[in-house]
């Protein structure tokens, strides 16, 4: 019997009962369907992680002062005053670098006339804009002038706008003023809404950072250090060599610790993207059960399905089937079932992927290796558990079979 | 000199039943020649069925030959059986077993199915041409369960005739059908034998039955009683005429 003569039996032997052949592919279309939209949410919520910290610069590297032993006792990094002028001016020199940007930031009161607001001023360079991928709704940036002059501009985010002038002037132009001392508005940044963390970032002021320096905090210290890597791939390269131009900046010695910290987004990244890839494990797993309970469905159902067609099976040996014919029937069956169940699947869960998308704005992905895995589970699946039903039908002894009440 | 296309030397059968040893058969012999049309007769527990089986190359004899169009069925495997059953034979059977839910066309086709040599277009015209040979080329999309018994007993007879066997073996064929209904499918058994030359062994316990065939072999206790030829045939066809014409069923 040729390839394509088994298929047409299988097939004529399926549709002769319909209805009982889609209940028995229901439960590898439910499985399917639940393995490609359970991984369609987890790389979903994976990618959208990913995509929030790659939105607050991918190949950001943030410098923090940290601690070092001295004289045997650890102190909290952010009390130490190590980040300098002086680092700025020696960490310009790097080759992987190519935006730098000191970062103080002091917290107040932001008061426009009767209105006031708790919120934090950064002093920054210019760079920073880029460094962060922040951008401007409107009126301009400062520039290094600005710095230069410790200029009384600043940028502002959209929620102190919101709190201090609620009724929907312009804010640019207008002066406003940050532990009582007074700073135009010069541009508003485009919000960006909370970070992974849930906090909010259109609540800042952004001015140069000289003008913390010198007009608000008085000192020389920065609290961090922003850069950006010329590109993600150097980003490793770029922290080797920003650790040891701070290291001859602070004339650390061989046997000394670092008395500051590099971190990259990456890390970060990879830790989020770490719990989330966990969680898309454990819902593929029980995804993956239900798979199983589906094959195991198709197994009772070939049981049965033998039992009550042995005289069919009597039938086609007194015929000419011989019990290979008829074993490989039963396991075509078995394979159809579960291969137009997997088709079938495979479109529900990619439906329903994107209904999930539409009606919940949960982000998905559906990737082509759930689809290819879900669809090679099925087959193996259908041959797996067609094969003890098929086995025992092709065992049956004929003259049995023809008699078989 | 017409062909042998049974020769069976001594053929006996026995059963194990636990403990008890079942002789089924005990010792038969005889041949059948191309184009006879042979009923077996015999009460219940005669053998008859555990001959058939052996003749229909389901089951293989304990002792003794059988061979089957020259073919030593006693050397064969059971997929080199199967083979066998596929081209040598045409199985009619009581209870018609006929794939329920399945055009008449498509389960004509079946036995071509498990021949690999036959085309899809082969299958089908060799199909529609069995159907034509039982006067059935009408129904030939119709399911089991749209025609009736006689119809049904016929479309098997047409599964029986598509692979071109040597030799149409039925059992009881007309066991399940009313005696008009039962002299039509004589009537075309005889015309099968007569006019296409089939071979036909013909199962029955019913004499009214064996008396359309050619040659009756009655069986008794697992042993041959009598093997005679018939000298008078009768004509189904003409039984028929004779019935009176009712309409009340």
């Amino acid at each position: 019997m040729n390839f394509f003569n088994l298929i047409r039996i299988a097939y004529k032997a399926l549709q002769r009962n319909k209805l009982r052949a889609f209940l028995t592919m229901l439960g590898i279309i439910i499985g399917v369907a639940s393995v490609i939209a359970m991984v369609a949410i987890g790389q979903g919520s994976k990618q959208s992680i990913h995509d929030q910290l790659s939105s607050m610069g991918s190949n950001m590297i943030t410098v923090l002062p940290s601690s070092n032993l001295n004289g045997g006792v650890r102190i909290a990094g952010s009390s130490f005053q190590t980040l300098t002028q002086k680092d700025i001016v020696a960490l310009k020199k790097a080759q992987y670098i190519t935006e730098l940007s000191p970062s103080i930031t002091s917290k107040g009161q932001a008061i426009n006339g009767a209105l006031n607001w708790p919120t934090s001023i950064q002093g920054v360079s210019p760079d920073y804009l880029d460094i962060r991928k922040l951008s401007l709704k409107d009126g301009i940036a400062f520039t290094e002038d600005d710095i230069l002059t410790s200029a009384k501009v600043c940028l502002i985010g959209q929620t102190v706008i919101d709190n201090l002038f609620p009724n929907g002037e312009n804010p640019i132009g207008k002066v406003i003023r940050f532990n009582k001392i007074p700073f135009q508005i010069i541009g508003i940044l485009n919000p960006k809404g909370q970070n992974a963390f849930g906090q909010d970032q259109d609540d800042i002021l952004i001015a140069p950072y000289t003008t913390i320096q010198k007009r608000i905090l008085a000192t020389i210290y920065y609290q961090n250090i922003y850069a950006s890597a010329a590109s993600e791939q150097v980003t490793d390269a770029a922290v080797s060599e920003m650790t040891q131009i701070l290291r001859d900046s602070h004339r650390l010695r061989d046997s000394e610790d670092n008395d500051f910290t590099v971190r990259t987004q990456a890390e970060l990244i990879n830790t989020l993207s770490s719990t989330s890839g966990l969680l898309t494990v454990l819902l593929t797993v029980i995804a993956g059960i239900s798979l199983v309970i589906g094959g195991i469905g198709i197994m009772n159902i070939m049981y049965v399905s033998v039992t009550e067609r042995t005289r069919e099976i009597g039938l086609r040996m007194s015929i000419g089937a011989r019990g290979k014919d008829i074993m490989l029937q039963f396991l075509m069956e078995a394979i159809l079932i579960s291969i137009t169940g997997g088709i079938i699947g495979v479109v529900l869960g990619i439906v329903s992927s994107n209904l999930v998308t539409l009606t919940l704005s949960w982000p998905t992905i559906v990737s082509e290796s759930s689809v290819l895995l879900s669809f090679v589970v099925c087959a193996i699946t259908g041959i797996f558990f067609g094969y003890y039903p098929a086995q025992k039908a092709a065992r049956l002894d004929p003259i049995e079979a023809l008699r078989y009440e | 000199m017409s062909k042998k296309i049974l020769d069976i030397r001594e053929l006996k059968r026995e059963f194990q039943m636990g403990s008890e040893t079942v002789r089924a058969l005990k010792g038969i012999s005889f041949e059948v020649e191309a184009g006879e049309f042979v009923t077996i007769m015999g009460s219940s527990g005669s053998g008859k069925t555990t001959l058939l089986n052996i003749l229909g190359c389901l089951d293989k004899p304990s002792i003794g030959d059988y061979f089957l169009d020259g073919v030593d069925v006693k050397k064969l495997s059971r997929d080199e059986l199967a083979q066998l059953r596929n081209r040598k034979i045409g199985f009619v059977f009581q209870a018609y077993n006929l794939l329920p839910r399945t055009s008449a066309l498509e389960n004509v086709e079946l036995p071509l199915l498990y021949n690999r040599e036959i085309s899809v277009s082969e299958r089908r015209d060799r199909a529609i041409h069995a159907l034509e040979a039982v006067k059935l080329a009408e129904r030939l999309d119709h399911t089991p369960s749209q025609l009736s018994g006689g119809q049904q007993q016929r479309v098997a007879i047409a599964r029986a005739l598509v692979n071109e066997p040597v030799m149409i073996l039925a059992d009881e064929a007309t066991g399940n059908l009313d005696s008009r209904t039962s002299y039509e499918i004589m009537s075309l058994m005889q015309e099968l034998n007569s006019q296409q030359g089939k071979t036909i062994v013909f199962v029955t316990h019913e004499p009214d039955i064996a008396s359309f065939s050619s040659r009756t072999i009655q069986l008794r206790d697992g042993r041959i009683q009598k093997d005679t030829q018939n000298a008078n045939q009768r004509s189904a066809k003409e039984v028929l005429a004779g019935l009176p014409i009712t309409d009340d069923y």
